[in-house]
């Protein structure tokens, strides 16, 4: 039964076409890695995922789970750099979701506290988010993330810009928040080494076609190949 | 000193002009922080400029003041914010036109119907006298509507400020927040160019969230921070104004000027100690 399920879908970037006949589908507990080059309309789509772009032509249904019910774990912005906000503070604005409160509610505030410690980030609630490392802050977001939803995380590049021990320890983290907590991911990557180690299900934006399927499946693709050297058990 | 600070109560428009201006200071303040961090500094200075040209219009056709540039404020307000998300003109170039256009017209009005009189100047450079008491009135319903509001909606501002695409992607309606955003900075910016000038209001917008953000660290200390700074600094510098007869637009914006490098200079030991 698939939560997320995406056809034909066609949609444009800056009036060029970005996204072309793309179709998948995003059961629950899966992990799924969207891969590809540059300019192959990955952000794009997960805009459509989102609602924050229209769609050109094509269908994006939800089943269990409504379209603002994504956490999502977005690029971070220039403006975050010099932005003053405790890393509290910033988690707990992803409880500001569902509609209109004027105050944040006991409860919301033990979610924001729940999350926290589930992302080892105890030690520095109090400190200012952009006197942060790279990791830790996506920990933060990551946080934020699970403060608006429980269901289905959606990551963008979450690794750009860290360094390899980070990035290795970020994978395991999003990993036991798949497998131990029953969340869905959806990640955008270009990181296509790791990720084939967590992800369960691939889709690859290519120029001349995409490929979806398992990540087994994907491993038999020419692609795969070209990338792991023949080796496919790589 | 004192003798002179408590004669400043005593007369009508000095009173007017602390009622008003601790109000202007406040919201502008408040406001402040948001536009700062959104890299909107500027629409302060642009929205006063077209306030300038609507000032211009109302005194050559004789009509209110604040009738007039309230609503053709808000309506440039909307106009920016349109611009500068849907055209390839970017945001400050979009302002820059929009305000030099607006102050060309007010010149050129101002030119063929009274030339630059007081009035005009008082426009420019604000003037304590400016206020009557019908505007008082509409300054302190407009500016308490401003607070309430800020208030009210303080957590969705942060998180719209913070992050607009994961506030739109979790289902808040960014787009409300912002049109809320530039509607209140548009009636504050109106309200409070009478005392401080159409050429310096925007500096109560600005310096107030600078200056915090030289030493606070949080986005609830930074704004409580810039509402108590910002009142501190007007009335100090209508104060100094009053007893040296000087400007008063001119002298708050010099305090403000000065507080904000003492904020630095505590920033930079603050963070060379720590």
């Amino acid at each position: 039964m698939s939560i997320i399920s995406c056809k034909n879908v066609y949609m444009n970037y800056d009036s060029t076409k970005a996204v072309e006949n793309v179709s998948f589908d995003v059961e629950k507990g899966d992990f799924l890695c969207v891969i590809g080059e540059n300019g192959t309309g990955k952000s794009t789509l997960l805009k459509g995922i989102l609602g924050l772009q229209k769609l050109n032509s094509g269908t994006i249904v939800f089943s269990g789970i409504k379209q603002g019910e994504i956490g999502y774990l977005p690029q971070r912005t220039v403006v975050q750099k010099d932005f003053p906000a405790s890393v509290w503070e910033v988690v707990l604005s992803g409880r500001q979701t569902k509609g209109f409160r004027l105050f944040y509610t006991p409860e919301d505030r033990k979610i924001a506290r729940k999350n926290i410690s589930l992302m080892g980030i105890d030690d520095i609630k109090n400190k200012p988010f952009n006197e942060l490392s790279g990791g830790q802050q996506q920990r933060v977001l990551l946080a934020r993330a699970l403060c608006a939803t429980q269901k289905v995380l959606l990551l963008d590049e979450p690794t750009t810009g860290l360094d390899p021990f980070v990035t290795a320890e970020l994978y395991k983290l999003i990993a036991s928040l798949n497998r131990d907590h029953g969340v869905t991911v959806i990640m955008v990557t270009h990181d296509i080494k790791n990720s084939l180690e967590y992800a369960t299900k691939i889709l690859s934006m290519e120029h001349d076609g995409d490929f979806f399927g398992t990540t087994e499946e994907y491993m038999k693709t020419p692609a795969a190949k070209l990338i792991f050297g023949g080796d496919a058990d790589a | 000193m004192l003798d002179t600070f408590f004669q400043m109560f005593e007369y009508d428009f000095m009173l007017r002009a602390i009622i008003v201006g601790v109000l202007v200071a406040l919201c502008s303040a408040l406001l402040g922080v948001t536009l700062v961090l959104k890299r909107y500094s500027m629409i302060g200075d642009g929205l006063s400029h077209v306030g300038f040209g609507a000032l211009c219009i109302a005194l050559a056709m004789n009509l209110a003041p604040l009738t007039v540039s309230v609503p053709v404020v808000i309506i440039a307000a909307f106009l920016l914010l349109q611009i500068s998300e849907n055209s390839k003109i970017k945001g400050d170039a979009a302002i820059a036109l929009i305000s030099s256009t607006a102050l060309a017209l007010g010149v050129i009005i101002t030119s063929t119907t009274t030339g630059i009189n007081s009035d005009v100047n008082g426009y420019m450079f604000g003037s304590i006298l400016a206020m009557s008491d019908a505007d008082v009135v509409v300054s302190i319903v407009l500016s308490v509507a401003v607070l309430v509001l800020y208030v009210v909606f303080y957590n969705k501002i942060f998180a719209v400020t913070f992050d607009e695409s994961f506030a739109r992607a979790t289902g808040t309606k960014t787009k409300m927040y912002n049109t809320l955003v530039s509607l209140l900075t548009s009636i504050t910016i109106v309200i409070g160019m009478r005392i401080m000038g159409a050429m310096l209001i925007s500096s109560l917008v600005i310096f107030p969230a600078l200056t915090s953000m030289r030493v606070c660290r949080s986005f609830r200390k930074v704004t409580v921070t810039s509402a108590v700074v910002s009142i501190i600094c007007f009335f100090v510098g209508l104060f100094v104004s009053f007893a040296y007869s000087l400007p008063a637009g001119a002298s708050v914006v010099a305090v403000n000027a000065v507080v904000f490098l003492l904020f630095s200079i505590v920033g930079i030991i603050k963070r060379k100690t720590s």
